[in-house]
């Protein structure tokens, strides 16, 4: 389960109810939540305890020794360049795909919004990316990108551009940003559609009588009737950008050059796993689950602000 | 359309037209190169149009024999571990979400609030945040390298659970009244109303969750460590990872098309599922 299911769910739970008509037994509801309740308990929240309990303490290599150290895990991640400089490089690779993103996906449905004929084969088109795993849309544009073959990197060069996404951390970032807002679009793209759509009608008509042009009725009547929607994938396009594009950046620059595209998640790999340090690899992780919960929050209260609307 | 306007409905065309190539593009581009030799491929500016090799790459990646490929896995055992995983995790997650949502939903027990917000925190518990720990469990139970570790640990599922849960409480109390006067058991009423009614639901959700499924890589980067059940997409990654003049592209490129032909297909010929599942669910 990823964080990508955020978004579904939490527009779920505000309705509340109980049903007037249930059925009477004392085990048949524990039988039915067991599948569940097992996985639950033994992969997600026996997990995230220990990494609670590891972040406090200290390991040797062979995991011979374990000794608490208190905060001692945080202060260092807090006194690493390389840590602090991994979550600006998260930070400006999120604002960058989030921004794109959506920006890019509103323009395409607006226009998409306004076909009547041909509507299905866009939409087709344009959601395929959506099935796409990261990985394989990191290969796909490592492979344009290529500087030996790359199409796009030969184009560039005929512009005087030396494209060299191994040596140049620019040149990196572009990368893995294209990489991943072509994967995200489809995505924001159904969810600005179905805004511009659920727009009454009426309403568009009643200005144009008016006289209002196109552009008007978009800055001054559909898009603010969109803001809950854009706020929407604000969130989901930063959770995405955080958890998500671990594969685009594995399978495109592996955190380089140097550590250039290491984002925090590339990090609290490449540290538990392949540099095995795993107190300092699970304090990453809990710094990690304290963003996915501020995330969440903030969604929540959206969700219900959206819902008194 | 409001209005009669030619400029803007060519501009409309035009903007989507653009808007369909560049995102078209890359995937085109991979069935292109796929269909060319390696000595073709190795060349600058690659072909932009299809060659006459496309049989021979195919044959020798789903072999995993020929020209090009030294000891590597056939790719046609990556997707096959890739449809079990798919499958088995969007059918357990589509499962266990509708018991659970059952319980949750037809039966007062005790705790049954704490229940539904322990599912509910999974949502911010993300395999990302706590790999090292999970694999370790897993390691524990000896499911590396099984289909079991590959995707029990992935089957638990908020998002399916609450849209059942939503489901079910639009459901007409008079059916589960009804069931009750003919003296139904509870599961009876399970399968005899609740699951035939939830079809749509289930149609949305299998897609979302297969591809969930099918495109799942960090997990399987942990879970297996023998080759023998690396999934399509550690294949692809495999293969794209020596020295830039040294892939060969031809082979990867085909490879790629086959890692994103099944989710493909899913998504667009389930659409109308597919779109419904992500959009209306979320309103």
């Amino acid at each position: 389960m990823g964080p990508d299911e955020i978004h579904v769910s939490l527009g779920l739970i505000i309705l509340n109810g109980d049903k007037k008509v249930i059925f009477k037994s004392k085990w048949l509801p524990w039988v039915l939540i067991a599948p569940q309740a097992v996985i639950i308990l033994a992969f997600f929240f026996w997990p995230a305890a220990q990494a609670l309990i590891q972040s406090f303490q200290q390991s040797d290599v062979f995991g011979t020794s374990v000794e608490w150290n208190g905060i001692e895990n945080f202060v260092s991640l807090w006194r690493d360049e390389t840590y602090l400089a991994s979550f600006k490089t998260t930070a400006i690779f999120s604002i960058l795909v989030a921004g794109l993103g959506i920006s890019l996906s509103l323009i395409l449905a607006f226009f998409a919004d306004r076909i009547t004929k041909g509507a299905w084969f866009y939409r087709t088109l344009l959601i395929l990316p959506y099935a796409v795993a990261p990985v394989v849309a990191g290969v796909l544009w490592l492979f344009l990108f290529s500087p030996s073959v790359g199409l796009a990197a030969y184009m560039l060069e005929k512009v005087g551009i030396q494209w060299n996404s191994l040596l140049n951390s620019n040149h990196a970032m572009t990368l893995i940003v294209i990489a991943s807002v072509w994967k995200q679009i489809s995505y924001n793209f159904l969810f600005f559609l179905a805004g511009f759509q659920s727009i009454p009608k009426s309403l568009i008509e009643a200005a144009a009588i008016d006289g209002a042009s196109v552009w008007k009725r978009f800055w001054t009547i559909q898009l603010p009737l969109l803001t809950p929607t854009t706020f929407f994938l604000l969130v989901v396009n930063t959770v995405y950008a955080f958890f998500d594009t671990f594969g685009i950046v594995d399978s495109t620059t592996r955190g380089g050059p140097g550590k250039d595209t290491a984002i925090l998640v590339y990090k609290v790999y490449f540290d538990g796993f392949k540099a095995m340090d795993l107190g300092g690899s699970a304090a990453q992780s809990v710094i990690l689950m304290a963003i996915v919960i501020c995330l969440t929050v903030i969604q929540f209260k959206y969700v219900e602000r959206k819902v008194n609307y | 359309m409001i209005e009669r306007n030619r400029w803007l409905n060519l501009v409309t065309h035009l903007v989507l037209c653009i808007g369909v190539v560049v995102i078209v593009f890359p995937i085109y581009l991979a069935l292109v190169g796929s269909t060319h030799s390696a000595q073709e491929m190795a060349q600058s500016p690659i072909p932009i149009w299809f060659g006459n090799e496309g049989f021979t790459n195919f044959k020798t990646i789903l072999m995993g024999e020929g020209e090009g490929v030294r000891n590597q896995l056939p790719v046609s055992r990556m997707m096959w571990v890739s449809l079990v995983t798919a499958l088995c995790i969007a059918f357990g997650k589509i499962s266990i979400s509708l018991l659970s949502a059952f319980a949750i939903v037809y039966f007062q027990f005790p705790f049954r609030k704490t229940v539904f917000w322990g599912i509910f925190i999974t949502l911010m518990l993300p395999v990302e945040v706590r790999i090292a720990p999970t694999y370790k469990v897993i390691a524990d139970f000896g499911m590396v390298n099984s289909f079991a570790g590959l995707t029990i640990p992935l089957i638990a599922s908020a998002t399916a659970t609450f849209l059942f849960r939503q489901f079910f409480l639009t459901v007409p109390d008079e059916l589960a009244e009804a069931a009750k006067m003919d003296g139904a058991k509870p599961m009876r009423f399970f399968w005899d109303v609740l699951i035939p009614l939830s079809k749509t639901s289930m149609a949305a959700l299998f897609v979302i969750q297969f591809i969930y499924g099918w495109n799942q890589y960090l997990w399987p980067l942990l879970m297996s460590t023998e080759e023998r059940m690396y999934p399509i997409v550690m294949g692809i990654r495999n293969m794209t990872a020596g020295a830039d003049s040294q892939v060969q592209w031809n082979l990867a490129m085909a490879t790629a098309i086959l890692a994103l032909l099944p989710p493909a297909l899913v998504v667009v010929l389930m659409q109308k599922w597919f779109i419904k599942g992500l959009v209306d669910t979320e309103k």
